[in-house]
C-alpha cells in the first residue's frame, strides 16, 4: 500500500472543528431505552474521515462500535432509540435530516457490508434480483440496463462466470461468495462512504485475505471513505489508515495505525495488543489478559471507564475515579483519553508494556 | 489474483519426484516398523502403504493415550421420500492416522468443512466413525455401544464453541456442573456440593455463583462453566471444539491461559480444535492440519510455524494478518484461488491440486502420502517445501 500524504484536517482536534471532513461525526450518542435502565450504546463519539482513507474502529462486544455504524447509516430509528449529536456526510447533518432524506442518501452515497451475508440477504430472492432492486431504486433504468450493472459488478468482486452465477440463490453461494455479492451490491452505487461491520469475521483466513483484498482494490478504484469495523487488530493494521479504538460507547484512543501499533497511549489499546497470540513474535507461556470483563453499558463506572479494569489507574490520580477523560491530541492525528500524565504513558509504554509484546 | 511468482521448488525442476525424497537432503529415511507399538496396524487385513505405516508407527513411539488409526466418517447422501436411496456420501473425515501422548495437546486447524470438528466427535464417539479405528487408553473404542461406551465418558470430556447453546438455560450452574457428577455416580449429597464447589473455583468463578443461570453470565464466564462440567468427572482426554472463537480478545487471553494452567496442574490431555493458527501455536505442542478430511501436514510447534512444508500450510499461514502495519506490508502474501472444494466430491489424487500453485501432472494422479520427512515431522505433498512466511 502506499503512503497517502496526511490530510492536513487531521491535525488536532480544534483544527478538525474548523475543517469540514468529508464524514464528520461530533459527539454521537445512542441511547436505547431499557426496562432496567437507558442503555449508552455510544456516549459521545467524535471523528471524521476523509475520502479514500479507512479508519479501523476496534473495540469488544458491547464497546458500541456497530451502535454507531448503525447510526451513521440511519438506521437506528426504535421507538425507545435515541441519536443525539451530529452526522455530517458530505456537509449535510443526516442526524437532523428527514427519514425520507436519509432513505434516499442510504445505498447510493453511503452503503454497508454486513457481517453474516446468509442472514443479510434475502433466501427467496436471486442474487441478481437483489442486487438490481437495490440499484432500481436510485436509477431511473430498465431492468436489463440493471441486470448488466449487475453482472459487471459480481464480475468485478471476482465472482467466477457471473452472468450464470448472478442467477444464482444465496444459499448457492459459498460463505466467501456470498461476501463478494453482498460488496457488490454495497457497490451497486459507487457509494463514498463504505461501512463493514466485520466483514471477514465468518470467513476462514484464505478467504478473508481475498476480501480484504478485493477491498483494497475498490477503494483505490472508487475513492471512497471506509469504515472498517472488526476486534482483529491483524486486519486492522492490514487495511486501515487510521485507528479509532472503542471502549464502552466511547473513543479511548484515536490515531493513524502506525503511532497505534508502535507508540499506543491507552492501557485499553496495550491491553488488546498484549493479550492477542500473533505469530510474527516468539511465544510466551502466558498472554496478557485484560483482568475482569467489559462493563454493562447501563452502569458505566464514574470517571474513566476502564479504571476498574486499569492496572495503572493508581497513577492516574483520583480524577480517574470521576471525571470521565476527554480525547486530547498527544501528537498530529493522535488523540487519547486518558488520565494519566503524557510522561508516564510513554515511560510505561517503553518499559513496561512494549518489551512483552 | 494470484500476483505472487510461485514457482516449484528448485531442486525438483520440471521431474516429478516419487513421494517427498526429492525434498530430503540429510533426513534419513522414517525407520520402518521395529517400535513394539506397532501391532496395532500389522494385524489389519489390508496392506497399508509402506509410508503410511512408518507413519503410524512414529506417532504411537511414547505413551500414546489415544491413537486413531485410517479414521473415516462419511456421511450417507439419499435421495427420494419413501424409500431413501444413497447417492453418495460427503467424505467428512477420510482416513486419519494420528497419536496423541499423555499430557500434550494436539491442535487441529483447517478451514470449514475441512472435518476438524467431525473428528473431534467420532473420537468423543458423538457420531459413530465409518471406518478406521478410535483407540483410547489402550483399548478400542470405535464401534463400542452406548451402554459400554458409557464408563468410558468420563475419561473423554468435551469443550464446545459456543457458550450460549452449550449450556441449558433452565438449569443453574450448580446443576449443569453437577450433571456430570450425578451420572458417574461417585458423589451425593455434601461431597457433591463441595466438589462443585472446588470446580468452581478451579475455573476461576465464585462458588456462590452455584445457583444463577448462565444468562447472568458474559461469554467468558460462561465458557468456564462449559470447561468446570467438562473437568468435573477428572478425564483424561479433553477435546476443546474451538473454545475460545466466540470471546472477545481480552477474554480469550483468560480462557486460554485458564486452559493452560489446568493442565499443568491436572495433567490433561488436550485436543484443540481451532481454525486461528495463532492460537493453536499458542497451545499446542504438536499441530495437524487438515484439509477436505485427510491431515495434510503434522509437526511439532516449532516445525510446523517455523519450517512449513505442505502448500496449504503455507497458504493459511500467509494468510493470517499480522497486528504490524509496517511488517504486514511487506509480507509475501499466498492468495488462493477460489474456495474449498466439496467432501462430496473430493478432487482425485491429491485434493489441494486444484488450488495448488505447484500443481503437476503427478498431483492429479497419486495420492500423496503422509511421510515422515524430518523427525516427527510428516507432510503429504508431492513437492514439499520450506518456506519463511510470518
Amino acid at each position: 500500500m502506499t503512503a497517502r500524504p496526511e490530510p492536513s484536517a487531521a491535525a488536532g482536534t480544534a483544527a478538525a472543528l474548523v475543517d469540514r471532513h468529508y464524514l464528520d461525526v461530533r459527539d454521537l450518542r445512542v441511547t436505547f431505552g431499557t426496562d432496567d435502565g437507558d442503555v449508552r450504546a455510544v456516549n459521545g463519539l467524535s471523528f471524521g474521515l476523509e475520502r479514500g482513507r479507512t479508519l479501523g474502529i476496534v473495540g469488544e462486544s458491547g464497546s458500541g462500535k456497530s451502535a454507531a455504524s448503525l447510526a451513521l447509516m440511519g438506521l437506528q430509528r426504535g421507538r425507545r432509540t435515541t441519536v443525539a449529536g451530529e452526522i455530517w456526510l458530505d456537509g449535510e447533518n443526516l442526524v437532523t435530516a428527514s427519514p425520507e432524506r436519509v432513505r434516499s442518501l442510504r445505498g447510493r452515497q453511503m452503503a454497508m457490508i454486513f457481517q453474516d451475508p446468509l442472514s443479510a440477504m434475502h433466501p427467496y430472492f436471486k442474487i441478481g434480483d437483489q442486487i438490481i432492486e437495490a440499484y432500481r431504486v436510485h436509477h431511473d433504468v430498465s431492468k436489463k440496463v440493471a441486470k448488466k450493472r449487475a453482472i459487471e459488478l459480481l464480475d468485478r468482486v471476482g465472482i467466477p462466470s457471473a452472468a450464470r452465477r448472478v442467477d444464482s440463490y444465496p444459499h448457492e453461494f459459498s460463505g466467501g461468495m456470498r461476501q463478494r455479492a453482498m460488496i457488490a451490491m454495497a457497490l451497486s452505487c459507487d457509494p463514498s462512504l463504505l461501512i463493514a461491520d466485520e466483514p471477514t469475521t465468518a470467513l476462514d483466513v484464505t478467504v478473508q485475505a481475498q476480501i480484504l483484498d478485493l477491498l483494497n482494490d475498490l477503494q483505490k478504484e472508487f475513492n471512497s471513505a471506509i469504515i472498517i469495523i472488526t476486534h482483529d487488530l491483524g486486519v486492522v493494521a492490514e487495511i486501515a489508515d487510521e485507528v479509532l479504538v472503542m471502549y464502552a460507547g466511547n473513543a479511548v484512543e484515536h490515531g493513524p495505525v502506525q503511532e497505534i501499533f508502535s507508540a499506543p497511549q491507552h492501557p485499553y489499546t496495550w491491553g488488546l495488543l498484549s493479550s492477542i497470540t500473533r505469530l510474527d513474535r516468539t511465544r510466551s507461556d502466558r498472554l496478557r489478559a485484560v483482568p475482569g470483563n467489559p462493563p454493562s453499558l447501563i452502569a458505566v463506572p464514574d470517571g474513566c471507564p476502564f479504571h476498574p479494569r486499569c492496572q495503572y489507574a493508581n497513577l492516574a490520580g483520583p480524577a480517574t475515579r470521576t471525571e470521565r477523560p476527554t480525547l486530547e491530541t498527544v501528537a498530529p492525528g493522535h488523540r487519547v483519553a486518558c488520565h494519566l500524565p503524557v510522561e508516564a504513558r510513554v515511560r510505561i509504554f517503553r518499559e513496561e508494556v512494549a518489551p512483552s509484546l | 489474483m494470484n500476483s505472487h511468482d510461485s514457482t516449484g521448488p528448485a531442486s525438483t525442476g520440471g521431474a516429478a519426484p516419487v513421494g517427498a525424497d526429492a525434498f530430503l537432503k540429510g533426513a534419513a529415511p522414517p525407520a520402518p516398523s521395529t517400535s513394539p507399538a506397532a501391532p496395532v496396524v500389522m494385524d489389519k487385513p489390508d496392506p497399508v502403504p509402506m509410508e503410511k505405516l512408518a507413519a503410524v508407527t512414529t506417532a504411537a513411539s511414547g505413551d500414546a493415550l489415544l491413537r486413531v488409526t485410517d479414521l473415516q466418517v462419511h456421511f450417507p447422501v439419499t435421495q427420494g421420500a419413501l424409500v431413501a436411496r444413497k447417492i453418495g456420501a460427503v467424505r467428512a473425515v477420510d482416513g486419519l492416522n494420528f497419536a496423541i501422548r499423555r499430557g500434550e495437546t494436539l491442535g487441529l486447524v483447517g478451514e470449514s468443512g475441512s472435518g476438524k470438528s467431525t473428528t473431534g466427535r467420532a473420537i468423543a464417539r458423538l457420531l459413530e466413525p465409518t471406518g478406521g479405528k478410535v483407540e483410547f487408553d489402550g483399548r478400542d473404542i470405535t464401534h463400542l455401544s452406548a451402554r459400554t461406551m458409557r464408563p468410558l465418558r468420563r475419561d473423554i470430556q468435551m469443550i464446545f464453541q459456543d457458550p450460549y447453546t452449550s449450556l441449558n438455560p433452565r438449569h443453574t450452574v450448580g446443576s449443569i456442573v453437577s450433571a456430570p457428577l450425578k451420572i458417574v455416580g461417585d458423589l451425593s449429597g455434601d461431597a457433591l456440593k463441595a466438589r462443585v464447589r472446588d470446580l468452581l473455583e478451579l475455573v476461576g468463578l465464585s462458588p456462590e455463583h452455584l445457583n444463577r443461570y448462565p444468562h447472568e453470565f458474559s461469554g467468558g464466564q460462561r465458557q468456564r462453566i462449559g470447561i468446570a462440567r467438562a473437568l468435573a468427572t477428572h478425564p483424561k482426554l479433553v477435546i476443546a471444539d474451538e473454545p475460545v472463537s466466540a470471546l472477545d480478545v481480552s477474554v480469550r487471553a483468560q480462557v486460554v491461559n485458564l486452559l493452560g494452567d489446568l493442565q499443568s496442574e491436572l495433567g490433561l490431555t488436550y485436543m484443540f480444535i481451532a481454525h486461528d493458527l495463532s492460537v493453536v501455536r499458542h497451545i499446542s505442542d504438536r499441530v495437524a492440519v487438515m484439509y477436505l478430511g485427510t491431515i495434510v501436514e503434522m509437526a511439532d510447534r516449532a516445525g510446523m510455524y517455523e519450517h512449513p512444508l505442505h502448500p496449504y500450510t503455507h497458504a493459511l499461514l500467509s494468510a493470517v494478518p499480522v497486528p504490524d502495519p509496517a511488517k504486514q506490508h511487506r509480507r509475501e502474501r499466498i492468495l488462493l484461488r477460489g474456495d474449498p472444494p466439496t467432501p462430496l466430491n473430493p478432487p482425485a489424487a491429491c485434493r489441494f491440486n486444484p488450488r495448488c500453485w505447484k500443481a503437476e501432472e503427478v498431483c492429479r494422479t497419486v495420492e500423496p502420502p503422509l511421510v515422515e520427512i524430518q523427525p516427527g515431522h510428516q507432510v503429504a505433498c508431492h513437492f514439499p517445501e520450506e518456506r519463511e512466511l510470518v
